[in-house]
């Protein structure tokens, strides 16, 4: 599904990503790990499209075709989620109304009509229960004034409502209580199918109990350095991310 | 960007050279220029009252003597007030046979903006059957109205049938010789609205509904005048979401509004005049002057959507004589391109647990210009008054501006004044976000001005807000960068 050869990525002349190979197929679960600073969250921004990011050299596809020539939102309709570490507020837009916007923008480019109220209200409370979401909740504004639990919550939701077909959730467990990682990670788990992909960016081993990857990669430098099975992770956690640098050098 | 700015550009460029400034050449246009003769023979055209005609001459003899103010936070050429023509006849609007006739990229707007087909005829001046539609309906409304003993007419039209309240009202809460601009108002005003509702009667329908329907078009120099008496409530839209081919430059216009005790107006305003081209070429100066009166636990609210014209001046303000009466001001202001606005609100506080909220939200965008200009004012009697303002500012691009001049002048220690104001800008990682769900930019930059806006669209009349969310949009399409 996702086939990332010889990226190469910069950011403001900075080179972050030094080659990244990666390949994602339908039904799997891949986790990469990594020091701060390694590339983790440039890499997911880049898969999304994040213009701020320069892409010097390789390519990204999804489901065969090149995304190189394409904007952010038409990846997103393509169907790649991101879940942001840090989700930004918009004042004044309910949760609701933001997500309905979302689902009809995407179904507009597919050449469909909005989705019946009716339905947008079902689905709506069906996602909602999922992840123990109150209504009061959902007539919130966007991510304002919402504790960190509450903006990771939110973005699972509008995962469960776009069903994306590659899902990458950057640091989706930051700033999360044990109690709100279980509920998130019980979600993604519900969600997952044989149709989709999950790419789990994550600095600690502990999302990794919930939601189990097949595949672990280590960034390290911009490069994945090492590739594993889930004990990857708990060799890592053991180890420290200095067993890595001991590793590459 | 192919929609109305564009075609509105064409379309007055064509005007302008075809009949330059003054309207129709038509034998009755009256000669350029502005002298007593002038006063008197649109005073004799409109088959005035003598007391009107002295009015108006009272009115000119102090404008004479006054000078244009430029204390405003806005720039642009004077215009020349002796070579504007003062009174022309009806307009002559191209009559079409149907739909099919309008110019598309016109009725693609309408569209946008969620305009019945039959109002959209009305507007683009498709002829006959269907203004026979909407004469009855308009029928059926001025029957409802009648029975309530509420008068709704043009101000000539109550000049004349009801000269006893005109007289005793008009110009009480804008005084001739107020400012510059109400002055040239008084002494030359073309027509405008006039609405008496009587004791204890709550008037029954929007009288948006009614006026889009009857709407003659604004005159250049409008008045309106609305009495609520005692007990009674009136909700009043005026203007347009659909974008005014007018080709007058000045539009100096004088609204004043009396709340009797225990009455209440609520007035909306969507306005969206000619803004110029992108350039900043041409566009409508807009230097109105809006004041209403609340007497003994009265209350007038004002909701305004400015989005159009190239200078906008205007300040829809309460004086708030009678005790615990209540001034509410809530407004959205919209520069693009190479727009200015001046604007806001005066709270005059003289009456004892007075009480006024501002909300005032401008988003500025390309290299326009939004100012805030308020007032909040507690004389010495006006014990407990309180007031809350909020004005937030948001910005798109860093080549627009935004300011907020607000001034409070509490002659009483028992005034409580709130003020908070906010900027912020619409931030490329909040459009990424959106891109990231898959709303492209303009429909992101939509959103959040929406979000922005959300606390006055809620205000306007419902059908009417969901026309001017759509006209946020269409005002601020192309300027994203």
């Amino acid at each position: 599904m996702l086939l990332i050869d010889d990226l190469h990525a910069s950011v403001e002349g900075k080179e972050i990503l030094k080659g990244i190979n990666l390949q994602v197929k339908a039904g799997e679960v891949h986790a990469i790990m990594g020091p701060n600073g390694s590339g983790k969250s440039t890499l997911s921004s880049v898969i999304a499209g994040n213009e701020d990011y320069e892409v010097e050299k390789g390519t990204i596809s999804l489901s065969g075709e090149n995304l190189e020539d394409i904007d952010a939102e038409e990846r997103a309709h393509k169907g790649i989620f991101l879940s942001f570490q840090y989700p930004v507020e918009i004042p004044g837009v309910t949760v609701t109304n933001f997500i309905k916007t979302a689902i009809n923008a995407s179904r507009k480019a597919q050449g469909l009509e909005d989705m019946p109220a009716k339905d947008m209200l079902k689905n709506i409370r069906e996602k909602a229960a999922l992840l123990e979401i109150d209504s009061k909740f959902l007539s919130r504004s966007l991510n304002e004034g919402f504790s960190g639990g509450e903006k990771k919550r939110n973005e699972i939701f509008q995962m469960a409502m776009l069903e994306p077909k590659l899902a990458i959730l950057d640091e989706t467990d930051s700033g999360l209580d044990i109690d709100a990682l279980k509920i998130v990670a019980n979600g993604v788990n519900k969600l997952k199918s044989k149709k989709n992909a999950v790419v789990v960016i994550t600095h600690y081993q502990r999302l990794l109990d919930y939601i189990i990857p097949d595949f672990v990669h280590v960034l390290h430098d911009g490069k994945i350095v090492k590739s594993g099975t889930k004990e990857l992770a708990h060799e890592l956690e053991a180890k420290g991310y200095d067993w890595i640098k001991q590793l590459v050098d | 960007m192919a929609y109305t700015e564009e075609e509105l550009k064409k379309e007055l460029e064509t005007k302008e050279y075809e009949y330059g400034f003054y309207t129709d050449i038509d034998s009755d246009t009256f000669p350029i220029g502005l002298n007593e003769n002038i006063i008197r023979a649109i005073s004799k055209r409109k088959e005035e009252p003598e007391w009107m005609t002295e009015w108006r001459l009272n009115a000119y003899r102090s404008w004479v003597e006054m000078t244009e103010p430029e204390w405003h936070n806005v720039q642009y050429t004077k215009p020349d007030f002796q070579a504007i023509s003062y009174y022309s006849a009806p307009k002559k609007k191209d009559k079409y046979e149907s739909l099919d006739e309008v110019d598309p990229e016109l009725l693609d707007t309408f569209k946008k903006l969620g305009i019945s087909i039959d109002e959209q005829k009305k507007l683009a001046g498709v002829a006959v059957d269907i203004v026979v539609d909407s004469v009855s309906v308009a029928t059926t409304f001025r029957d409802t109205l009648a029975e309530k003993g509420i008068i709704f007419c043009s101000i000539s039209e109550a000049i004349k049938e009801h000269p006893e309240l005109v007289k005793k009202y008009i110009g009480t809460v804008v005084p001739v010789k107020d400012n510059f601009y109400a002055a040239l108002n008084s002494a030359v005003f073309s027509d405008g609205s006039f609405c008496y509702i009587p004791k204890g009667v709550r008037c029954p329908m929007e009288l948006s509904t009614y006026f889009r329907i009857n709407q003659a078009g604004t005159g250049q120099f409008e008045r309106t005048l609305v009495v609520a008496d005692e007990s009674s409530y009136v909700s009043y839209l005026e203007g347009c979401t659909a974008p005014s081919r007018d080709e007058n430059q000045l539009h100096a216009a004088v609204v004043e509004l009396v709340a009797m005790d225990d009455a209440e107006i609520k007035y909306s305003t969507v306005q969206n005049w000619y803004p110029g081209d992108k350039e900043g070429k041409g566009g409508v100066f807009n230097f109105v002057t809006k004041r209403g009166i609340c007497h003994n636990r009265a209350k007038i609210s004002w909701t305004q959507v400015e989005t159009g014209s190239a200078v906008t001046w205007k300040y829809p303000s309460c004086i708030l004589k009678g005790d615990n009466s209540i001034g509410e001001f809530y407004s959205i202001a919209v520069t693009n391109n190479f727009q200015q606005a001046d604007t806001g609100t005066k709270m005059v506080h003289l009456g004892k647990n007075t009480k006024s909220t501002i909300i005032s939200k401008g988003i500025s965008a390309g290299h326009s210009q939004n100012s805030y200009r308020g007032l909040v004012q507690v004389q010495p009697r006006a014990v407990n008054a309180r007031n809350f303002s909020q004005c937030d500012s948001l910005l798109m691009g860093d080549l627009c501006g935004a300011h907020t001049f607000p001034y409070i002048e509490a002659k009483n220690n028992s005034a409580q004044i709130e003020h908070e104001a906010t900027t912020s800008k619409i931030g490329e990682d909040q459009i990424f976000y959106c891109n990231q769900r898959g709303i492209d930019a303009e429909k992101a930059i939509a959103l959040i001005v929406n979000g922005f806006s959300k606390e006055v669209l809620n205000k306007l009349p419902m059908e009417f807000a969901v026309e001017a969310q759509k006209l946020l949009e269409i005002s601020l399409e192309g300027s994203v960068g």
